[in-house]
């Protein structure tokens, strides 16, 4: 995957590897890198997925990281099918009617 | 730049992106000015209300709740079930009550010439703070905590994320982690823009009118104040500025009961936990550590400070609030978004201790939407292993489990030991003393104000506080 100067991308970016991060945070998180992810439009000529690029941010700002997606997107939704939560209304309108 | 070598910085950091000389309030022991900082650095009641109308912030409806005062009483002892109200803050700009803080953040940001603003939130106030921001032309950046190491973040908060993206502010997102606070120092060093923190004295102030508009919209409703308001507690912001405003407006004997989601158990730093939690904030996670040690934010002194103002503090279960969350719906014709309902879920169980002629009120909603929303909450609490079943919500365990009540009768608020709370909190005020001797008179009343006890019970308590040592 390419992208070229002024395509809006997502980067990536390892803050703080995992040696150095802050003292009091607990030994899972510890052994993992403390990590950023930001978005912006491309500043280079060109890159593909997985170099280090520059971009502007929406409101202006310059910074680098891994570029890891060209024109990303929102995935989160409304989930899977929670049939339990179907049973909720019914009940209490039986009970509203008497019924339960 | 090192980890160290910023957070060294951060008081000369913090000083020229908020400019509150905090110094001015500290008596240099324990006790430090609160009244006269929300006094000094605050606005008044009316110039707040004045702000926030002019960018169409507050005034929010207050609706009663016939059906589900109903349903309350079908679970209550004769005589019992409180009529239950509600403040739907959900019709503030940017979907919560939020807004209300935000709006007086960038205002005064803008005022002081600042030409963007940073927060540090995954919840509700990133919105606020972007939509705000919008609003006054000021640039914004939204710092999230969002992902754990295998890139996978909440539905919450990535719908968060979305909305101060709507707002044109830019959202930089984090992996799990204190140093959450490093990189919010070096944006703030890097831009010079204003740190529009939840707990400055303007920020708490801002909700101050959440508690008036309530006092007044009861009066005119019902002819007086409210019994009880149940207040949703995290940073204990939403707490005190309600609390505050509703004394202005001379509702003194309302009952101010706080309400957490019981998170018991899990650590809110950790990169395993971060995804089996299915409430991001409003939860014991933040409550109990704020309430017990108020100045743990992103500013020297918080003007966020619950022990002050509660009466009683409950927490209420994951599985409860997302069954009252649906029922809000079903029977009262009113989506909103989880987090805002968990005041609701303790509302419920409130109300039937108390007699049907009283009045409780549920002082906050949200927005609802894609994945902030029972449905992507438990579809992603199931897709990560967390059993979800109907059942006695006493037997949920954060983290492992979401127990849908079986019966709406089984939705029952746990009360916690302010005691206790209170305790700690005075215990880690005097370890900050070098000398548990040199605590001072006016230390112990401050303290006595801090808990909303007697000089005499802190007394008792620093003396307990000794036998132990």
């Amino acid at each position: 995957m390419n992208a070229k100067k002024g395509d809006w991308v997502r980067i990536h970016k390892v803050i703080l590897t995992s040696d150095e991060r802050a003292p009091q945070v607990p030994d899972d998180t510890k052994q993992v890198p403390f990590e950023m992810w930001d978005k912006g439009f491309l500043l280079d000529d060109f890159a593909s997925v997985g170099d280090e690029v520059n971009v502007e941010t929406i409101i202006g700002r310059t910074l680098s990281g891994k570029m890891i997606e060209i024109n990303p997107q929102f995935n989160h939704g409304w989930g899977k099918c929670i049939p339990e939560i179907l049973h909720i209304g019914r009940q209490v309108k039986g009970i509203l009617n008497g019924i339960q | 730049m090192g980890y160290n070598e910023v957070m060294a910085r951060k008081s000369a950091i913090m000083k020229s992106s908020i400019q509150i000389d905090y110094s001015q309030f500290e008596s240099g022991s324990i006790a430090f000015d609160y009244e006269g900082m929300m006094e000094k650095v605050g606005y008044s009641l009316d110039e707040i209300k004045e702000i926030q109308r002019s960018t169409g912030v507050g005034d929010t409806p207050v609706y009663e709740l016939k059906n589900l005062t109903e349903l309350c009483r079908k679970t209550a002892p004769a005589g019992k079930g409180a009529r239950i109200f509600l403040k739907d803050e959900a019709a503030n700009p940017s979907g919560s009550f939020k807004a209300r803080r935000a709006a007086i953040s960038v205002y005064h940001a803008k005022k002081l010439g600042y030409k963007g603003v940073i927060a540090a939130t995954s919840g509700n106030y990133g919105a606020a703070v972007a939509s705000q921001a919008a609003m006054l032309g000021l640039k914004c950046i939204i710092v999230q905590e969002c992902y754990d190491s295998m890139w996978k973040g909440q539905p919450e908060i990535i719908e968060k994320a979305r909305k101060c993206e709507a707002y044109g502010a830019e959202v930089v997102q984090l992996s799990v982690g204190p140093e959450l606070f490093y990189n919010f120092l070096q944006l703030l060093e890097e831009t010079g823009y204003f740190n529009a923190s939840l707990y400055t004295p303007f920020g708490i102030a801002g909700v101050e009118t959440l508690g008036s508009e309530l006092s007044e919209q009861m009066r005119q409703k019902v002819g007086r104040d409210p019994d009880v308001v149940v207040v949703t507690t995290a940073g204990g912001g939403n707490v005190t500025g309600t609390a505050r405003g509703l004394i202005k407006s001379g509702a003194e004997g309302t009952t101010i009961v706080g309400a957490s989601v019981d998170l018991k158990g899990l650590h809110m730093a950790s990169d395993k936990q971060f995804n089996k939690k299915s409430f991001t904030t409003g939860h014991t996670g933040f409550g109990i550590p704020f309430a017990t040690n108020p100045d743990r934010s992103d500013v020297p002194r918080s003007a966020g400070r619950p022990l002050r103002y509660m009466d009683r503090y409950v927490t209420v279960r994951q599985g409860e609030v997302f069954y009252m969350t649906e029922t809000l719906a079903q029977i009262e014709g009113l989506e909103r978004g989880p987090a805002g309902n968990v005041s609701l879920a303790a509302a419920f169980s409130i109300s039937r201790e108390m007699d049907e002629d009283q009045i409780i009120v549920v002082q906050e909603t949200e927005y609802t939407g894609a994945g902030k929303h029972i449905q992507p909450q438990l579809s992603f609490a199931r897709e990560n292993g967390i059993e979800l079943r109907f059942g006695d919500p006493a037997e949920e365990v954060p983290g492992k489990s979401i127990i849908l009540p079986e019966h709406p009768s089984m939705i029952k608020a746990v009360d916690l030991d302010l005691d206790k709370i209170r305790q700690s909190y005075i215990r880690n005020c005097m370890a900050k003393l070098d000398i548990a001797e040199e605590v001072s008179e006016k230390d112990i009343q401050y303290m006595a104000e801090e808990t909303k006890v007697s000089k005499l019970e802190v007394e008792k308590i620093i003396q307990s506080l000794r036998g132990r040592e």
